[in-house]
């Protein structure tokens, strides 16, 4: 899960992190109030988006004054942002940060993540701030400098200083920088993150350390344990189909092509969005309905997909096992005449491949089906093609 | 021969009270697993499908020589669960519980430095081996007896290969499971090391998917250290884009890592042959069979 950068900010200063001063404002007239208290010479004004790249396409702007806070807080709110991270429709600005502004003297990058292959958790830190990791990580790698924290004891300070060192902190801020490490690996640890990128991480003029930007992610499998970050959501950043099928416990990406799918299985439903497209399809989707459910559930999944008359044509990929072919099919019709307008026929074709258990009756209930386009296919190749062909006649 | 289980290897069921446990610990009993008891704090004395029900896994163990576990318990209980059974020296422990929190099993892995027990899982559907025994949640039906050993971090994937392969004529010895999240107990390195020293298994099928490394790392291994087993590949997640979590917690493309192209770039560098589509996996996996020679081998009428 995703969350603001100002909710980022304030999470870091519970933990002692040091952040500038500022608060997030909803309207023109918030922005101006909170610069107004800031009374800081210089006050930047965020746009506050689920998405990097702001300072690029726009998103981040300096203001002298009141009257340039005004301004920028006008031209930045509702407008659609379009970064590197957004994808090409973009994404609108709803909320501002409105922060004062701080004396740069150099810019640095820190970042904690799992890593898979040793199991611990990894601090990147590098004196390349501001720019993309990735970028960095491809061109200079000598550049980034790790540590693996053992999770018996955490991140001990030996190690808080020696990259400190690495990353070339001036002497002056050395001590400063180690605290501020130990403190956002407590973030990490404390709020169950999966990320945290503090990108730039800046020491100032004065030799202060402070985080002028931050992203935290958060390990949907540990929200159970946060519900003060599960309050943070912000619905309006997800896409609508993908927040309506998480409330209804299914596994689904909208991917915005017109061929939909509804599998059994994130590993099955993955490669079937793959062979949808590797017969000419554009995959709608990704969904994982899960093996055992309901006809409700699975009317449900038919509505996400038809929603807005996004899907052309729906492909349901069932391998069953231990949940038999024949209870998948009476289920599919079941959902069927439940959104089914006339009990007779679904908006669009709907071609299903049965495999495994039982699988022979389970062909029979939907050949024996009342509703007229749900089809029959005999393997899952023939199917994948089929409804490629129904959705690109159509 | 197989690997990590066979049909003496005697199996207690941890959470078996539990509505899923119990429901697959009928099931793995009908396939003929030595399951030989179960456990659930509070529960002791409790029968359940034939085996006696213990509080702990020590207590489970000493009374009925137990060397293997399988856990069916919830999210948040299940770190705990597994390190259980570490504590309790078993040798295998196999995690089906998915949505356990990444920082928990990064603990279990520290916990588990030094001791014997190897993990399978979490968030996997087991481990099976044909026509012995089975712990986990993989349907009986799916796989034949034979000489391909199977590993993937997919559930269906899992069920639907091993089921072309059955239709092709192609046995399988062992399928493992090994899981869709990001960290955790056994990779495929690990379990290609299993199979490289079973003398049954000819060849190996590895499905893996988007998200992380294993891959690309187990095609330099393979390079390096199995010249002799032909491997046959499937990756799922070609169309994913990147930063979507798709459905498993470890299936994610993030800083450009973990793409299904880069993936297949390095299994087809080391000559390991990668099914184009799902549909294809079977096919793919006697083409290789044939290209070896061990077609005749591996081939039986089912």
């Amino acid at each position: 899960m995703n969350i603001h950068e100002y909710q980022s900010k304030a999470i870091l200063k519970r933990y002692g992190v040091p952040v500038p001063n500022g608060k997030p404002a909803f309207t023109v007239e918030e922005a101006v109030a909170v610069a107004q208290e800031l009374n800081s010479p210089v006050t930047v004004v965020k746009a506050q988006i689920h998405a990097g790249g702001r300072g690029k396409a726009g998103g981040v702007k300096l203001a002298k004054n009141l009257d340039e806070v005004k301004n920028y807080a006008t031209e930045l709110l509702g407008k659609i942002l379009v970064t590197h991270q957004t994808g090409a429709d973009g994404k609108k600005v709803n909320r501002l940060l409105i922060e004062e502004g701080s004396n740069i003297k150099k810019e640095f990058y820190l970042g904690f993540v799992v890593d898979r292959t040793t199991a611990r958790v990894v601090m990147m830190g590098s004196e390349e701030g501001g720019v993309e990791i990735e970028k960095v990580a491809a061109e200079r790698p000598e550049k980034i400098f790790r540590e693996y924290i053992d999770p018996a004891v955490g991140l001990m300070p030996f190690q808080a200083t020696r990259i400190a060192y690495k990353m070339n902190f001036p002497a002056a801020a050395i001590r400063k920088a180690t605290a501020f490490i130990l403190k956002l690996y407590s973030v990490f640890i404390g709020e169950d993150c999966s990320q945290v990128e503090i990108n730039p991480l800046v020491v100032t003029a004065e030799d202060d350390v402070i985080a002028l930007d931050a992203k935290l992610n958060f390990d949907d499998s540990a929200l159970f344990r946060h519900p003060d970050i599960e309050a943070l959501r912000d619905e309006t950043e997800e896409d609508a189909k993908e927040r309506t099928a998480a409330k209804e416990g299914l596994s689904y990406v909208n991917l915005g092509g017109n061929v939909a799918c509804m599998v059994n299985g994130a590993g099955l439903a993955m490669a079937t969005v793959d062979i949808l497209k590797h017969y000419g399809g554009e995959p709608a989707n990704f969904l994982d309905v899960g093996g055992d459910s309901t006809p409700e559930k699975i009317a449900t999944a038919f509505k996400i997909m038809l929603d807005g008359g996004q899907a052309k044509g729906i492909f349901v990929n069932i391998f069953g096992g231990i949940n038999r072919c024949d209870a998948v099919a009476a289920g599919i019709v079941e959902a069927a005449k439940i959104i089914s307008e006339d009990g007779k026929s679904l908006p669009v074709p709907v071609v299903v491949r049965l495999e495994g258990t039982n699988v022979e009756e389970g062909r029979q209930i939907l050949k024996d089906s009342p509703i007229a386009n749900v089809i029959m296919a005999p393997t899952m190749e023939d199917g994948a093609k089929e409804v490629v062909r129904l959705v690109n006649e159509a | 021969m197989s690997i990590l289980v066979n049909k003496d290897t005697k199996i207690i069921v941890q959470g078996i009270t539990g509505k899923q446990a119990t429901f697959h610990t009928k099931q793995m009993i009908a396939y003929g697993t030595k399951i030989v008891g179960g456990v659930t704090p509070g529960k002791a004395g409790q029968i359940v499908e034939g085996v006696p029900v213990f509080n702990t896994v020590v207590d489970a163990v000493q009374a009925t020589g137990a060397t293997a576990s399988v856990i069916y318990v919830p999210a948040r209980f299940a770190a705990d669960s597994i390190m259980e059974g570490v504590d309790a020296g078993l040798d295998l422990v196999v995690c089906i519980t998915e949505h356990i929190p990444v920082q928990d099993m990064v603990k279990v892995r520290r916990y588990m430095e030094g001791k014997k027990t190897r993990l399978i899982g979490p968030n996997c559907p087991g481990i099976m081996t044909s026509g012995e025994c089975k712990l986990g949640i993989i349907p009986a039906m799916v796989q034949s007896k034979g000489h391909v050993g199977l590993v993937s971090r997919s559930g269906t994937l899992t069920y639907e290969a091993a089921f072309q392969l059955k239709n092709a004529g192609i046995g399988i010895t062992t399928s493992i499971g090994i899981g869709g999240d990001p960290v955790k107990g056994t990779d495929f390195i690990d379990a290609l090391k299993l199979f490289k020293d079973d003398d049954d298994t000819l060849a190996i099928l590895m499905i893996g998917e988007i998200g992380g490394t294993a891959e690309e790392d187990a095609a330099k291994w393979i390079a390096e250290n199995m010249p002799n087993k032909p491997v046959t590949a499937f990756i799922a997640g070609r169309q994913a884009p990147p930063g979507k979590r798709m459905g498993h917690a470890g299936a994610i493309i993030s800083g450009g890592k973990g793409t299904a192209a880069d993936k297949i770039k390095a299994l087809n560098a080391v000559g390991i042959e990668v099914a184009d589509t799902v549909a294809h996996i079977g096919e793919t996996v006697v083409a290789t069979l044939k290209r070896a020679g061990i077609y005749e081998k591996c081939y039986s009428e089912n």
